[in-house]
């Protein structure tokens, strides 16, 4: 069965962002958020160690070093008055968020208590400064449940378990939303003024990685098929300290309590690649020093291999510290690694963990290619690309990003939709899934497995930490070559309820998608700048790089890249030392 | 390793009732629960029906039964549960099966919902954060690690034989916000709290605490709720509403 729904804004994801956006708008508009999950199953869930505001409440800081710490920590790619908006505005959210409830952690006078973070500094860059807000190390999932709990309060509609599948856009004006409900198997088409894509990260694309089996870049994979170009997808940020093999996270905050980094020598590493923040450098060096470490045999099995690990040594800070501050972390040790973190030291690696790239937008939310808005179509949270994380995202400033931008966001679709008269849906609308679908019903079933491991496998290796030309091309022929393997591509059974095939063969066609456009973009970039680290061009190349990277989908391989400047206004480019 | 996996399976639609396929699969020694499911959804079974994402134990998306304990199988080590080679699979309990492995939330949201789970504040906002003390702030800690994941509410015996109780999960919201300091706390929320389907449903069989993936004393909290109660009541020269 095909439904149709009408609304003043549609909110695509269920996350920090989409809900935030969704308490906003629907002040004054008819607003539905529809999720493929449950909203509390959203991955924010998974963000622990803190959301960065100065607030000083330890010790002198103030929204401007914030904003320096934010566009050196992105290699100046980061725009910079969008970063003076994000910093600008951290501590009026942050209060918000406490007004509402958020159960942030406390200092002995009873004020939110604050820790240090990766890049983070005072007097742009003299020391590391007490910036990071936390709720123990379930920062996100704190801020996820409060919101989502507002959301009960407020009675805002949900749709859940309902799958985003396609946009509707008439010219630059966006009109909708097609969803396939998972309990079902109906399509549902969302006649809207306004849309807002809010639906996470794309880390599933990577073997190892601390995303959730459901970020799989459904938004971004949407617009990209629309026409709509995606930014900066060549920075994909790895988090230094995963847990070996498995890509779980540990939160910085356990460096930003004091924990340390050995290698297999017992040597405190980072002392020689940045002597001034050591382990509280930001992510893209650290994890870059952990891998060099690697490459040099001085892993903890030796193996010169990526598949090596390093020690994360918190043992020195004491059993009150670890399970008091760090209780979550305690847990995940004891269970999946049967050590005690108060005891013995964690093994870690680099593991995929953010997008700096995605859909462009400017500080509204408002989506844009380049040259023109487009109406009605907005973009927020990790899929989007402000940018205020440019090469490299600063840890915090995630969460950041989507309860400031969440906010504004949603504050715009309340003005806009009040602006803007509804048009009717086209006639068209469920056409491409309906046709989707159907194609899958009708194909033999093979297995989704061997194509998504073939495509994580190669990422991983291929469009890591370090890249080089003949990996990158080798990759964009292999995810090309998969591209062609997921037509053929059919289902065992054409169940209409809970028919999980059909979602996960959609995700994995997202995946591939913004893998190529990933593969692509890395390939074109010769310099190196942020998490974008190519072998072959291991310098910034300001003169000819300092720009963002636009690249469009055309039919279904085929790849334009086009650019857009930079805002530089505030602060000269410079050599990037820590 | 080889293991064994027997997960029920049940499409409403076209089943009577409930069977079992079973799937020997080859695991590594670290491996979760959900990983081999993953597996066999990927590989071998895609009609398979089980609801998953964060994949370490913090969105509560896979809360299932294992070897018949409510557990997360990603939070679920295989070398921990298996039991001759063989470990058995079955959806939550206390809720509809809407197709193999995946239950219907409706009944546990609406009452999660009445609880009114959110900061109904007891004074006006100040301009920066209100202060709160880090004792008032401890004592609402452990409630506020639930993730809602049902894992209590499956396997309380009193859900099942009394389907207008609340339940251990929104029992928990409810403990997690009387509690904060910066709420109106149990007044605004003492109707819902105090009658024979609110906290004096609970019989303190413990079967929350022993399941909670988030090491939550559900039980104690909840008795720790009923004192609260009986105070509140008798500071008003009132009788709770056990309805005994």
């Amino acid at each position: 069965m095909i439904y149709t729904h009408e609304f003043d804004s549609i909110i695509v994801g269920g996350g920090g962002s989409g809900l935030y956006a969704a308490l906003e708008a629907s002040k004054n508009s008819r607003t539905a958020v529809i999720s493929k999950l449950y909203p509390q199953r959203s991955h924010t869930c998974a963000a622990q160690g803190g959301i960065s505001a100065a607030l000083g409440n330890l010790e002198e800081d103030s929204p401007e070093w914030h904003a320096y710490d934010t566009v050196k920590g992105g290699d100046y790619l980061t725009d910079q008055n969008a970063a003076k908006i994000l910093c600008e505005e951290a501590p009026h959210v942050i209060y918000h968020l406490e007004h509402i409830g958020l159960p942030f952690s406390r200092l002995e006078d009873g004020k939110i208590a604050q820790r240090r973070f990766g890049g983070h500094t005072h007097h742009f860059g003299e020391g590391a400064v007490r910036r990071a807000c936390y709720a123990a190390d379930r920062t996100g999932n704190m801020i996820l449940q409060t919101l989502y709990q507002q959301c009960v309060e407020k009675d805002i509609k949900f749709f859940n378990e309902f799958f985003a599948t396609d946009v509707i856009l008439n010219g630059n004006k966006a009109e909708g939303v097609v969803a396939y409900e998972l309990s079902t198997g109906d399509i549902h088409v969302f006649a809207a003024k306004a849309v807002v894509f809010a639906t996470g990260g794309f880390g599933r694309m990577f073997l190892t990685t601390s995303n959730a089996i459901s970020s799989t870049g459904d938004g971004p994979a949407i617009l990209t098929r629309a026409g709509v170009p995606l930014q900066d997808m060549e920075f994909y940020q790895f988090h230094p300290t995963g847990i070996y093999r498995m890509g779980i996270l540990i939160t910085e905050g356990v460096r930003g309590e004091g924990g340390i980094l050995k290698n297999n020598q017992g040597e405190r590493f980072m002392e020689k690649y940045t002597p001034t923040l050591l382990d509280l450098a930001p992510r893209d060096i650290v994890s870059r020093s952990i891998t060099t470490e690697i490459l040099n045999g001085r892993g903890i099995k030796e193996s010169h291999d990526i598949d090596d690990y390093v020690w994360l040594d918190a043992t020195h800070l004491g059993k009150d510290i670890i399970e008091k501050r760090l209780p979550d972390i305690t847990d995940f040790c004891r269970t999946y690694l049967d050590i005690d973190p108060v005891e013995k030291a964690i093994p870690v690696q680099p593991t995929a963990h953010y997008a700096m790239g995605g859909i462009p937008t400017d500080t509204h939310g408002r989506v844009h290619n380049g040259n023109t808005t487009y109406e009605g179509l907005y973009a927020v949270g990790e899929c989007a690309c402000i940018s205020v994380h440019g090469a490299n995202r600063l840890g915090t400033n995630s969460l950041l990003d989507l309860v400031v931008f969440g906010r504004r966001t949603g504050m715009h679709v309340a003005q806009y939709v009040n602006d803007t008269n509804s048009s009717p849906v086209r006639k068209d609308a469920a056409d491409y899934t309906i046709g989707r679908v159907e194609t899958l019903k009708k194909k033999k079933g093979v297995p989704l497995g061997p194509i998504i491991h073939n495509m994580q496998r190669i990422m991983m290796q291929n469009v890591g930490v370090f890249r080089k030309q003949e990996a990158l091309e080798q990759a964009v022929k292999k995810i090309e070559g998969l591209m062609d393997e997921i037509k053929e591509l059919g289902i065992r059974s054409d169940h209409p309820n809970f028919n999980f095939e059909i979602q996960s063969t959609f995700e994995a066609e997202n995946l591939l998608s913004l893998s190529l456009i990933t593969a692509v973009s890395a390939k074109n970039r010769e310099e190196s700048r942020g998490a974008h680290q190519r072998e072959d061009f291991p310098d910034r190349n300001d003169d000819t790089w300092l720009k963002h990277t636009l690249a469009t989908l055309h039919g279904e391989k085929e790849i334009n890249i086009h650019y857009n400047n930079v805002d530089v206004s505030i602060w000269d480019p410079k050599p990037r030392t820590y | 390793m080889k293991v064994i996996f027997k997960i029920q399976r049940f499409n409403p639609q076209e089943d009577q009732k409930a069977s079992f396929d079973t799937y020997s699969i080859d695991v590594e020694e670290s491996a979760r629960v959900l990983d081999a499911l993953q597996y066999i959804s990927r590989n071998i079974d895609s009609t398979l029906a089980y609801r998953k994402s964060c994949a370490h134990g913090v969105c509560g998306s896979d809360a299932m039964r294992i070897n018949g304990k409510e557990c997360l199988a990603c939070k679920t080590l295989i070398k921990n549960v298996v039991q001759d080679n063989t470990i058995i699979i079955e959806p939550l309990a206390n809720m509809d099966v809407m197709r193999d492995l995946v239950v219907n939330y409706d009944g546990a949201l609406k009452k999660f919902r009445s609880v009114r789970p959110y900061l109904i504040p007891a004074k006006k906002a100040p301009e920066k954060e209100y202060l709160q003390s880090q004792e008032a702030r401890e004592n609402f800690d452990e409630a506020s690690k639930c993730i809602n994941c049902t894992a209590c509410y499956s396997a309380c015996p009193i859900v099942a034989e009394q389907p207008g109780f609340l339940g251990p999960n929104a029992l928990i919201q409810a403990i997690r916000y009387i509690n904060d300091d910066r709420d109106q706390g149990l007044e605004a929320r003492i109707d819902v709290l105090d009658n024979p389907n609110g906290v004096w449903g609970c019989q303190q069989m413990f079967h929350c605490t022993r399941v909670c993936p988030r090491g939550i004393k559900v039980t104690k909290l909840i008795n720790q709720t009923k004192k609260q109660i009986v105070k509140y009541r008798e500071s008003r020269g009132e009788i709770p509403n056990k309805g005994d």
